[in-house]
């Protein structure tokens, strides 16, 4: 990947790349609240943090504002700046799936995407899916499959399973397995989720 | 007396249908609020800094830096210098800040120097644990010695499992917060709402009538939640010195792992005495295991089956790796282990079917012999025994071998102590209030259903309220206790509520309150039923007072019982050329009296059968033996079974009128005894050898086949 490649890069603004070379200086970056503009490499690149900057994010179509530092993952923003309770942080290194948000139609999981870097994006919760009071089809199968036990992976599932139908609208059962294979329960609910997601995709 | 016993079957409108749970739409939607998900305005958060040893002593603990960090509001020692610490992970300061981050950087502040002392983490050879290791008296049953020599057939085996943690979803935590100097407010999340308070009176020094508990929902607990730990008491103490505001301290994953609790291993060398026929004679173990400092627990051997003459050797080793909690069954997956791979290596030693050989000692089973006969009979038809099994070892061609295995468990689940209080408002409404907590296993369904029985009414009518210590005691939840605890104080203060009522409005009906009913939303004569009056009219007579009924279990009427069987079957494919082990199908065939709610008693037989699939094929508490610390308090090495990995899984309940005669049984525990047992005979019967410890990794599996 070139150089100037890299500066493209839109995120936060700052490569991998470029982070390696600023490291060594970033004590001298001064507490600012919003981006700063610094010279790397003969290029211009905005810099947050680390204090708290403002950032906008778009969530099930509605736009939430709040100050966070760059370090705060979406999920502790979703969680802690916006009380969006239902992701929830079980590994909180990417193996559980029960975090899992939509962001640009794609599952993600949200402990391991910075806030700042879903500005921009359209984001769907667990509290997107039934935002008009009924159950979305796919929850309802959870429900009629008993697909619940303690609950606690269930957003994490239900959103995962969204992003699976949306892509796939009939799915076989090998490809459910290897689609929500990201997910976790520790109750034991698999053989519901199998039936409930088979169920949604006809329904 | 009132007739509190449950109705004839043929005359239920709720229980025994398959009830989908009731709070499944808030817990779908995300609603659903967790001890986690509760932020209290002005909330802090509350980090542990742990000890990075074994075994230690603290000779000093600097907190200065911590305690300058803006947003920082409380810096605790929780363990002084001079303690001695041991196990890795043990809390030593605990912090409350502003926000998590923040309280990271405070824990990174704080510089703790230790003296480093020698410790002990293995648990495989107890005679490498040297003044470790504490054996237990002999046990002799008959004469072992005269029973082995009067043998034709004697085998021995070493079977083991593991440490393996709950890793509930939820992490251990709790929210506290001081409303005055002496009241104290806590959401935790706890496997014993009403028991809460009373172990954190005596530490905080306060009376436990000042500390309010409350609980909607839980992420899972499996037996690791029944205290509120050191950390949860901690937690209070963080908010007194931060001025009282509310602090969430809920454990880290690695935490969690490393400290929150773990099932005990247990390991056995077994010889097993056997005529030519099969018939049982002799039994010898000397098995050990470890919970930590505390030693663990003695598995129940030989499990289920009393084989006559026994001598029996356990060794308690003590370790490093964090105290052992009840796991699901305490004790019971261990025995089943054991003894079913030790009966199971008999029987391919006496070329005999295992399912023949556990039929022809069914007597051994004790008193429910006849019901283990027909479950076996029953699960041997689901997975097509006859046909399917072979002799150990599949000699067909290619790398993929095949195999069936079978075990038999065993549990009491009696109901726990429980108070109900039930409302009936004189406009109809119907309010429950039970100081219990539902773990994900249906509690709140079957409660709502037990009431709306009863009264006659639809589910939607009743208002339960559970979660809260401020309501009717009620036992903790483990050991499958909580269904007939509930079910049952549920149900005597229905009855009662309902003779009052009765009362009430017999006269209006020109009836005697004994010969009304309550049924179809209605309170009509029995013989007669078009004298009746509508639920809403009926409850209009109180005349402006409610009824209010408390029901206690245990109490009058046999609405629940003890002691259950049932027998799992798994059916594996293994590759002998990775070691990867595959469940193509597993069976649960399992009793558990009258069952309230089908689709939810199934699903904890399918849940139990899950989690079984995971301690037998992938967990492990890997302790390194150089640090002393555990290598996978994660969940990326800490494997659980994810949804390829469970093949398909059938369960049939013994639902029966004999069974429903029994009444209610408990049911969490009994399904997550066999797994391990039937997929480790399984395996044995695929590859021809037995793989001698759970979980059969497939570094495992090649070893044996070696």
């Amino acid at each position: 990947m070139s150089t100037n490649k890299e500066s493209k890069n839109q995120g936060s603004g700052l490569s991998r790349r470029d982070f390696l070379k600023l490291s060594g200086i970033s004590l001298s970056v001064p507490l600012l609240t919003g981006s700063r503009v610094i010279k790397v490499a003969g290029e211009e690149v905005k810099v947050f943090g680390p204090g708290k900057v403002p950032i906008t994010l778009s969530i099930n179509g509605k736009a939430y504002t709040a100050n966070i530092e760059p370090r705060i993952t979406l999920l502790d923003a979703l969680r802690h700046e916006f009380d969006l309770t239902g992701a929830k942080r079980v590994c909180d290194r990417a193996t559980c799936g029960t975090c899992t948000v939509i962001m640009d139609g794609k599952p993600v999981y949200a402990c391991s995407v910075l806030a700042i870097d879903a500005r921009g994006k359209e984001i769907t919760t667990v509290e997107g899916l039934n935002e008009n009071k009924t159950l979305h089809p796919i929850q309802q199968a959870f429900i009629d499959n008993d697909a619940i036990q303690c609950g606690f992976c269930n957003p994490g599932f239900v959103v995962a399973a969204k992003a699976l139908l949306d892509k796939n609208p009939n799915p076989t059962p090998k490809e459910v397995q290897k689609e929500l294979g990201g997910n976790l329960c520790r109750c034991g609910i698999y053989m519901g989720i199998q039936a409930a997601v088979l169920q949604a995709a006809k329904g | 007396m009132a007739d509190y016993r449950w109705p004839k079957i043929e005359k239920r409108e709720l229980i025994g249908k398959r009830i989908s749970r009731v709070d499944g739409p808030s817990k779908i939607s995300g609603k659903a609020k967790f001890t986690y998900d509760i932020n209290r305005p002005g909330m802090l958060y509350g980090k542990i800094l742990r000890c990075p040893h074994a075994h230690a002593k603290i000779v000093s603990i600097n907190t200065r830096e911590a305690e300058r960090i803006p947003g920082v509001k409380a810096v605790k020692i929780i363990q002084e210098p001079g303690t001695e610490v041991f196990w890795a992970g043990d809390e030593i300061v605990g912090v409350a800040a502003v926000d998590e981050s923040t309280a990271e950087d405070a824990i990174r502040a704080i510089t703790v120097e230790y003296e480093v002392l020698p410790h002990y983490v293995v648990d495989t050879d107890p005679q490498a644990a040297g003044d470790m290791a504490r054996p237990i008296a002999e046990e002799i049953e008959g004469d072992p010695g005269k029973g082995f020599e009067e043998a034709d057939v004697v085998v021995e085996g070493l079977y083991g499992m593991p440490v393996v943690t709950h890793c509930t979803f939820e992490t251990h935590g709790s929210i506290s917060e001081w409303e005055d100097d002496e009241n104290l407010l806590v959401y935790i999340s706890t496997q014993a709402v009403s028991g809460i308070a009373d172990q954190m009176s005596e530490p905080l020094n306060m009376p436990a009538g000042n500390i309010r508990v409350k609980m909607d929902h839980m992420g899972g607990g499996f037996g690791s939640k029944f205290n509120p730990d050191r950390w949860g008491i901690e937690t209070a103490r963080i908010s007194k010195v931060a001025g009282g505001k509310p602090v969430k301290l809920m454990l880290e994953r690695d935490s969690d792992q490393m400290v929150a609790g773990a099932r005990p291993s247990s390991y056995a060398h077994v010889k097993i005495g056997a005529k030519n026929d099969g018939t049982l004679i002799a039994w010898q173990s000397k098995s050990w295991g470890t919970g930590g400092m505390g030693g663990g627990g003695r598995p129940p051997l030989p499990y289920v089956f009393d084989i006559p003459n026994q001598r029996l050797n356990h060794t308690a080793i003590a370790n490093n790796i964090g105290s052992a909690r009840a796991w699901r069954a305490p004790n019971h997956p261990q025995a089943c282990l054991i003894t079913m791979a030790a009966l199971e290596d008999l029987a391919a030693q006496l070329k005999m079917d295992p399912l023949d050989l556990f039929l022809k000692n069914i007597e051994l089973t004790g008193q429910r012999a006849k019901i283990y006969q027909e479950e076996l009979l029953k699960a041997a038809e689901l997975i097509d025994w006859k046909n399917n099994w072979h002799p150990r070892g599949d000699q067909s061609k290619g790398p993929i071998k095949r195999g069936l295995g079978l075990s038999l468990h065993t549990w009491g689940g009696r109901g726990h102590g429980s108070n109900c209080d039930l409302t009936i408002h004189p406009d109809g409404s119907v309010e429950v209030k039970i100081g219990t907590q539902d773990l994900g296993t249906g509690t709140r369904t079957v409660i709502t259903m037990v009431a709306a029985e009863t009264l006659g009414l639809p589910i939607n009518a009743i208002h339960l309220m559970i979660g809260d210590n401020r309501f009717p005691v009620s036992g903790s939840s483990g050991g499958s206790t909580t269904v007939g605890g509930v079910s049952s104080s549920t149900r005597r203060a229905a009855v009662d509520a309902l003779t009052q009522l009765f009362e009430k409005v017999a006269p209006t009906l020109n009836a005697e309150p004994a010969d009304l009913e309550a049924a179809s939303e209605t309170i009509r004569v029995k013989n007669d039923p078009n004298r009746n009056l509508t639920w809403t009219q009926a409850c209009a007579k109180l005349g402006g007072m409610s009824i209010t009924v408390r029901g206690v279990n245990p109490g009058p009427g046999n609405l629940t019982s003890s002691g259950v069987g049932g027998v799992q079957m798994a059916d594996v494919s293994v590759d002998i050329e990775t070691g990867v082990v595959k469940i193509n199908k597993m069976i649960a065939v399992q009793d558990c009296g009258l069952v309230i709610d089908p689709k939810l008693a199934e699903s904890q037989c399918y849940g139990g059968m899950t989690m079984g699939i995971g301690y037998a094929l992938y967990e492990e508490k890997i302790m390194d033996r150089m640090t002393g610390r555990m290598l996978n308090p994660n969940m990326e090495f800490y494997k659980l079974a994810g949804l390829g990995d469970i093949g398909e899984l059938v369960v049939h309940l013994m639902i029966t009128e004999d069974h429903d005669n029994r009444g209610v049984i408990g049911l969490g525990e009994p399904p997550v005894i066999s797994p391990g047992a039937a997929i480790s005979n399984a395996v044995a019967n695929a590859i021809g050898v037995r793989v001698p410890f759970l979980p059969l990794t497939p570094d495992r599996v090649l070893e044996a086949l070696a």
